[in-house]
């Protein structure tokens, strides 16, 4: 499916810029099996970004969109901050939210879009920054989890107002000083996994995005769960290089050092019991899949 | 209401007033307008050819509407706007240069947008004033963006904005020809064609 949607008119296809001839031709929309291990094989759905050079959170966005199952027919929300900055380059369909509303708008977008398209799959995936996710949308945030809304919140923690110079948020670990929070923070992070799973998350993730593989595993899982059972909440470490005096190329050590076994990211996840059911099914139709290929295979050179 | 306000090539000046404020009216169906004035549609294919043959860089602006073929009679408009283009390209002198560019998307693009090969309608004056366009045609562009589009070129170029709307017209635009279907475009064609020869060319 998908790909038959998004065709070039045949006669303007030359005109097209470059960019979208790629993504008809080598995305991988429709491909069930996508995957962070198709970057560099296949057209990404970021063209390119405008934010900082080495910084992590263009890492996230790159495995995130590598990793959406479904993304021809995924819906992102985001708000403002940084992220926002970077939605104008990808190719999915998103909206941008005012600032901390984007789970209420989420609410929305994907009652409708149940409504609008009964048979067909279609996801809704949030992606905002701390300041919209906990400080600002905190309320937004909480409600859609009370409610049981069916879609991913993904919040880009980089523990400060970036975008803005490095205010402190309720996300940022106590005691850090930062160019606009002179006397450092007084009081201790906000527990927010914490408060997902109390607030009814059927999954939740707290971890950097060093590791692609785990970033595609979480956002699978978080989509699929969103989708049949209930909200999820994945909370990843994106620092901020500059606002913590780093420079572009220790972004990714930063995160490793915060993932540690005693550090704020170490990974932490919790999984509902209907979720692991879920979850414990897909990966039974996964291994049957792999091996049907597999006898495809041996079909074929015998 | 009457209005002496004209729609005229820019640049108007920085922050032009929308022309719909200033009393320009749209044409009924079966009509057109230049510079605001209603007119009836034979005429104003008619003069939409004369500026096309009488422009340094002819250009055409198709929008996301035609350029994706999301149904039949899209891919039919993506059709005739490719030979309206040719039949330009043709008619027009050595010295003139027709062109084709896309506007494949309405997201501002940063940090720059490639004015040689697209249109971007948060800043539409980058790609006129790169390529010297002084004629253009919006085609398969959604309303709002061309409203928003129509009105940046009017205050910040000279160019001579028509607009083949699939809807009612656009009051921003020097010319505006309504219910735009593939027939359409292709007989504006034809007038290109029939009127060949007959304009002379930019000095």
């Amino acid at each position: 499916m998908s790909k038959e949607r998004i065709q070039i008119a045949e006669e303007l296809f030359d005109i097209m810029p470059a960019e979208y001839q790629d993504l008809v031709k080598r995305a991988t929309y429709g491909n069930e099996q996508r995957g962070w291990k198709d970057i560099g094989n296949a057209k990404e759905l970021i063209e390119e970004h405008s934010l900082c050079a080495g910084c992590p959170e263009s890492m996230a966005f790159r495995y995130i969109l590598a990793s959406l199952p479904n993304p021809e027919d995924t819906v992102m929300v985001g708000s403002t901050g940084c992220t926002s900055l970077v939605f104008p380059h990808v190719a999915v369909h998103n909206i941008h939210s005012l600032f901390g509303n984007q789970n209420a708008i989420a609410s929305g977008l994907k009652r409708a879009l149940t409504v609008r398209f009964p048979d067909r799959h279609k996801d809704v995936v949030v992606l905002a920054g701390d300041g919209a996710t906990v400080d600002i949308g905190l309320d937004m945030t909480l409600q859609a989890w009370f409610r049981q809304e069916k879609f991913t919140t993904i919040c880009f923690d980089n523990e400060l107002y970036a975008n803005t110079g490095g205010q402190e948020s309720g996300l940022m670990q106590k005691g850090f000083v930062a160019k606009m929070a002179p006397v450092g923070k007084t009081f201790e992070k906000v527990r927010l996994p914490e408060i997902a799973r109390e607030s009814g998350c059927h999954y939740v993730v707290n971890c950097t995005v060093s590791k692609p593989n785990l970033i595609e595993k979480v956002i699978k899982n978080a989509v699929h769960i969103a989708r049949e059972i209930g909200p999820t909440y994945l909370q990843l470490y994106t620092p901020c290089i500059l606002e913590i005096g780093k420079n572009s190329m220790e972004g990714l050590q930063e995160m490793r050092d915060s993932e540690k076994p005693t550090e704020r990211f170490a990974y932490k996840e919790y999984v509902s019991e209907p979720a692991k059911e879920l979850l414990a099914e897909l990966a039974a139709k996964e291994k049957e899949r792999k091996a049907e290929a597999k006898r495809q295979l041996a079909g074929q050179s015998a | 209401m009457t209005t002496s306000y004209r729609v005229m090539p820019g640049p108007e000046h920085f922050l032009p007033p929308s022309a719909a404020s200033m009393g320009i009216r749209l044409p009924d169906p079966g009509q057109g307008s230049i510079h605001g004035t209603i007119v009836t549609e034979e005429e104003a294919m008619e003069q939409a050819a004369r500026q096309l043959l009488s422009a340094k860089v002819p250009t055409i602006f198709p929008g996301p509407l035609v350029l994706w073929a999301w149904n039949e009679k899209a891919a039919k408009k993506a059709k005739a706007i490719r030979y309206l283009y040719e039949t330009i390209k043709e008619s027009v002198d050595s010295s003139q240069h027709a062109m084709l560019i896309p506007m494949p998307d309405y997201r501002p693009k940063y940090p720059k947008i490639n004015p040689e090969i697209e249109i971007n309608p948060n800043h539409p004056n980058l790609t006129i004033w790169h390529n010297k366009i002084d004629a253009c045609i919006f085609v398969g562009v959604h309303c709002h963006q061309a409203n928003l589009s129509l009105k940046i070129i009017r205050g910040g170029t000279n160019c001579y904005t028509i607009a083949m709307c699939a809807q009612a017209g656009h009051e921003d635009a020097m010319l505006s020809i309504r219910d735009t279907t593939a027939d359409k475009l292709i007989r504006l064609a034809e007038w290109v064609k029939k009127l060949k020869g007959s304009v002379p060319p930019p000095v």
